[in-house]
C-alpha cells in the first residue's frame, strides 16, 4: 500500500475535525498521521493527513472529503514539491550503563536534549517522518518511557498555497 | 417589509415561508414549544401536519420531496423527538432525497450537561445527513436555515438537520425577508471527458442504459430517451430509477438487479457497454462485484464525483449533471443501428415472457395488476419494504417520473404510511400505498393521521402473515428454518382501521379487489383494503446475495 499525504483546508468552526475524522472512520480510510493546526487566517484551520491505499482509494478519499461542506480545499502533497516535518518528544530511561549510547545516537540524529533528570532524558527531534521512525526504532534498544509525536505538517515549496486551490 | 425584530422561532417560521414551504410535518414537545407558537401565529401561511410519531413525520417529509422534487420539512423536539427522526433521515440520505429536519434542543446554558431530553443530535446524525448545523447563536439562524435549503437541494440532494437550542428560539433579532433560496447552478461534465466518453460509446454494439435515481432527481428523462435512440440501446433501471422511463416504452426492460426483470438483468450482463446515469452500482443491483460486468465498458455519469469508480471501476467517469452532460454528449454520438443486439434482447424478453406468472387468483402479481387498472398517469404509489415492494417494483406500470415512492437504499420497513401521506400532501393527488403486514405493523399508528386530516391514501395491504422476504431467504438458504418470521398475530386489520377512523374492507378475490379499489378511489379520504396472499409466494427472479447472473433463480418451490 502506498502512503500519501493530503493537506485539507477547513473552515475554522466548532466540530469540523469531528466531521472530517468521522468520514474517515465511517468509510474505513486509515489515518497513519494526523495534524491539525491554526493557519495564517482565523477563517480556516489546516488538517494534514497521511493515509495509505491504492490510487482508487486515494481518489475516493479526496472525493469524499470534497463532499463535506466545511472542507474548502484539498491538495495531495509529495516529497518533491513540498516540505514536511514532524516533531518527536521521546522520554528515555537515564541508565548509567546505556547513557553514553543513547546520547551518541541522539547526536547522530540531531536530536536535542530538552530535559535531563536522574531518571530520564527527553529528546526533541524535528525531522521527516521516516527519520523519526528510524530514531524511535533505534531507541527501542533502550528503555523508552513515553513518546509523543505531533503528526506531520506540510507546506508546499515556492509560492503556492492551499488557499489558492479554494473552489476547485 | 422593513427590517423588524422577531423572536428566533418567528424568524425560523418566516424563513420557511419565504423559502416557499407550504407544509411541514412534525410533532411538538418542550424544546420546540416556541416554534409551535410561531406555527400557530403563521398558520394561514404554513400548514403543519401533526403525525402520530416523529418517524412518520420524517417519512412524510421524505415522501413529499420524492413526489414533488421540492424540499420536505420535518420538525421535532429535542431528545426522543430528534432520535425518532433518525430512521427517516437515514432513509432520505441513502436515497438522496432533499429534506430539512429542524430539531429543538435544550438552551445553550444546558448543552453538554445531560439535561432532560438533551441529545447530541448533530453528533447522532453526522453520518446520515448531507450536513447538519447546531445554531448556537440567534445571528446565525436565518442564514443557516436558508443555507440548509440550498444544501439539501443542490448537487446530489440529501437531508440537512438544523438543531436550534431553546434560547435561540426565544432571543430577538433583526429579520430581513429575502428572496427564496436558489439551488447552486448545475454543471455539465468537462468537455474532454464528454469527448472521451463519446468515443467509447461510438464503439459499442450492445449498449445498455442503466438509469438510476439521479435521472429523476436531475430531470433527465427526455435526454435518456434521446440517448437510447441515438445509440440504439436498451434501457433498464435500478429500483431508484423506476418511473423515470414509462414502463411501456419499447426500449425499456424494467428494473434489473437482485429481483429485477430477467431480460433487464441478462441484457445488462451481456452488454458490451453500460451507460450508467445517476446511480451508484449498489450491491442489490450488481450482485457479486467480482463477477459483475466483466469485460463490459462502463460510462458512468453522476453529479457526485465520489460515486465514479466507487463500487465498479469505470471506463469513463463523468462528474456532472446528467441532463446537461447528456445534452452535450448526444450530438457527439453516431446514429447507430444494432439489429443483432436488439434481436438478442428480444430473445431475453421472450424467455422472460415464458416465465411470467400467469396463474389466476390472488397472486401478488394479479394484485398489482389490478391496482394498475385504477391508477391515473400521475398517481403516486408508495410502498413499504419487503416482498410486496419488489412485486410492486416489478409489475406497476409507470407513466410519469416521481410516481414511485419507495425506500431503496436503506430499505426501511414502516416507510410507507408516512411517505404516502407526504406524497398526497405534496401532489394534492390521491396516493396509493402498497404494503405488507410486517411493514404496516411498524408504523400503522399513522392511520390516525390519515383519518384526522382525511388524507386521500388508498392502502392496499398484502397480508401473508409472515415476514415474507426473510422467509423466502430462509426457504432458499436456511433449510426452511422459519425463525421468527411467522408472525401468528391476531390483528384484525379492518377492525383496526375502523378503530382509527379509516374505512376498510377485506377482499378474497381479484374481482373483489377491483371493486374495492373502485370504492377506494371514489372515497373521500383514506381507504383501507386487505388482501390475503399465500405465505409461500416468492419474489422471482432472484439473484442470490453475493451471486451473479449465472446463479439466477427463476423458479423455486417452497412450503413447510
Amino acid at each position: 500500500m502506498n502512503s500519501f499525504t493530503i493537506a485539507i483546508l477547513v473552515k475554522n468552526k466548532f466540530g469540523v475535525l469531528n466531521r472530517v475524522t468521522s468520514m474517515f472512520r465511517r468509510r474505513q480510510f486509515n489515518i497513519a498521521s494526523l495534524n491539525v493546526s491554526e493557519t495564517e487566517t482565523d477563517e480556516y484551520s489546516r488538517i494534514t493527513v497521511i493515509s495509505a491505499g491504492d490510487e482508487r482509494t486515494k481518489d475516493q478519499l479526496i472525493d469524499q472529503l470534497y463532499k463535506l461542506p466545511d472542507v474548502v480545499s484539498i491538495k495531495e502533497l509529495d516529497e518533491l514539491t513540498s516540505i514536511s516535518r514532524e516533531v518527536l518528544l521521546i522520554k528515555v530511561e537515564n541508565n548509567p550503563e546505556t547513557r553514553r549510547d543513547v546520547l551518541d545516537a541522539a547526536v547522530a540524529f540531531g536530536a536535542e536534549t530538552v530535559d535531563y533528570s536522574k531518571a530520564s532524558i527527553i529528546f526533541q527531534l524535528t525531522s521527516k517522518r521516516k527519520k523519526i521512525d528510524e530514531f524511535v526504532e533505534l531507541m527501542r534498544d533502550y528503555n523508552i518511557i513515553e513518546i509523543c509525536r505531533t503528526g506531520v505538517g506540510t507546506l508546499e515549496r515556492g509560492g503556492d498555497t492551499l488557499r489558492q486551490a479554494i473552489n476547485l | 417589509m422593513k427590517n423588524m425584530k422577531l423572536s428566533g422561532s418567528d424568524i425560523l417560521v418566516r424563513t420557511l415561508i419565504d423559502q416557499g414551504v407550504d407544509v411541514v410535518f412534525g410533532y411538538p414537545g418542550g424544546q420546540v414549544i416556541n416554534i409551535y407558537d410561531s406555527l400557530y401565529k403563521y398558520q394561514d401561511e404554513l400548514t403543519h401536519v401533526l403525525t402520530a410519531h416523529e418517524q412518520g413525520a420524517a417519512h412524510a417529509a421524505d415522501g413529499y420531496a420524492r413526489a414533488t422534487g421540492r424540499v420536505g420539512v420535518v420538525i421535532a423536539t429535542s431528545g426522543p423527538g430528534a432520535t425518532n427522526l433518525v430512521t427517516g433521515i437515514a432513509t432520505a440520505f441513502l436515497d438522496s432525497i432533499p429534506m430539512v429536519a429542524i430539531t429543538g434542543n435544550v438552551p445553550n446554558s444546558s448543552i453538554g450537561t445531560d439535561a432532560f431530553q438533551e441529545t447530541d443530535i448533530t453528533g447522532v446524525t453526522l453520518p446520515i445527513t448531507k450536513h447538519n448545523y447546531f445554531v448556537g447563536s440567534i445571528d446565525e439562524l436565518e442564514e443557516t436555515v436558508r443555507e440548509a435549503f440550498v444544501l439539501a437541494s443542490s448537487d446530489r440532494p440529501g437531508p440537512v438537520l438544523v438543531d436550534i437550542p431553546k434560547d435561540v428560539q426565544t432571543a430577538m433579532y433583526e429579520y430581513e425577508p429575502k428572496q427564496p433560496y436558489q439551488k447552486d447552478p448545475k454543471n455539465a461534465a468537462k468537455d474532454i471527458r464528454i469527448q472521451e466518453a463519446a468515443k467509447t460509446i461510438n464503439e459499442a454494439k450492445k449498449p445498455f442504459i442503466y438509469v438510476g435515481g439521479g435521472v429523476i432527481a436531475g430531470e433527465a428523462e427526455k435526454e435518456v430517451l434521446k440517448l437510447a435512440e441515438k445509440v440504439d440501446g436498451v434501457i433498464g433501471c435500478s429500483m431508484m430509477g423506476l418511473s423515470a422511463i414509462p414502463t411501456s416504452h419499447p426500449r425499456f426492460l424494467g428494473m434489473q438487479g437482485m429481483h429485477g426483470h430477467y431480460a433487464s438483468s441478462v441484457a445488462m450482463h451481456n452488454a458490451d457497454l453500460i451507460i450508467a446515469l445517476g446511480n451508484r452500482f449498489n450491491d442489490r443491483s450488481t450482485g457479486n462485484l467480482s463477477k459483475f460486468a466483466i469485460g463490459t465498458k462502463i460510462v458512468h455519469i453522476d453529479i457526485d464525483g465520489a460515486e465514479l469508480s466507487k463500487n465498479v471501476p469505470d471506463t469513463n467517469g463523468l462528474r456532472g449533471d446528467v441532463a446537461l452532460t447528456l445534452q452535450k454528449l448526444i450530438p457527439l454520438l453516431e446514429q447507430k443501428k444494432n439489429p443483432e443486439w436488439q434481436a438478442q434482447v428480444q430473445k431475453y424478453r421472450d424467455e422472460e415472457a415464458q416465465r411470467t406468472d400467469t396463474r389466476p387468483g390472488m397472486t401478488p402479481r394479479n394484485v398489482i395488476r389490478t391496482v394498475n387498472r385504477h391508477l391515473s398517469p400521475t398517481t403516486p404509489v408508495a410502498t413499504d419494504v419487503g416482498q410486496h415492494q419488489m412485486w410492486a417494483a416489478q409489475s406497476l406500470e409507470f407513466r410519469n417520473p416521481r410516481t414511485f415512492i419507495s425506500s431503496g437504499g436503506l430499505g426501511t420497513m414502516g416507510f410507507g404510511m408516512g411517505a404516502a401521506m407526504g406524497a398526497a400532501y405534496g401532489t394534492g393527488l390521491r396516493t396509493v400505498l402498497i404494503t405488507g403486514d410486517g411493514s404496516f405493523g411498524m408504523n400503522l399508528n399513522e392511520l390516525a393521521t390519515a383519518a384526522t386530516y382525511n388524507v386521500p391514501v388508498v392502502i392496499v395491504l398484502m397480508n401473508n402473515g409472515v415476514l415474507g422476504m426473510v422467509r423466502q431467504w430462509q426457504t432458499l438458504f436456511f433449510d426452511k428454518h422459519y425463525s421468527n418470521t411467522t408472525t401468528n398475530r391476531k390483528t384484525d386489520f379492518v377492525k383496526l382501521a375502523d378503530a382509527f377512523g379509516v374505512k376498510g374492507e377485506r377482499v378474497d378475490s381479484i374481482d373483489g379487489l377491483d371493486q374495492a379499489l373502485t370504492r377506494a378511489f371514489e372515497a373521500d379520504g383514506p381507504y383501507f383494503i386487505e388482501c390475503d396472499i399465500d405465505k409461500d409466494e416468492f419474489v422471482l427472479p432472484m439473484l442470490p446475495p453475493g451471486g451473479s447472473m449465472d446463479d439466477i433463480i427463476t423458479d423455486a418451490k417452497a412450503g413447510d
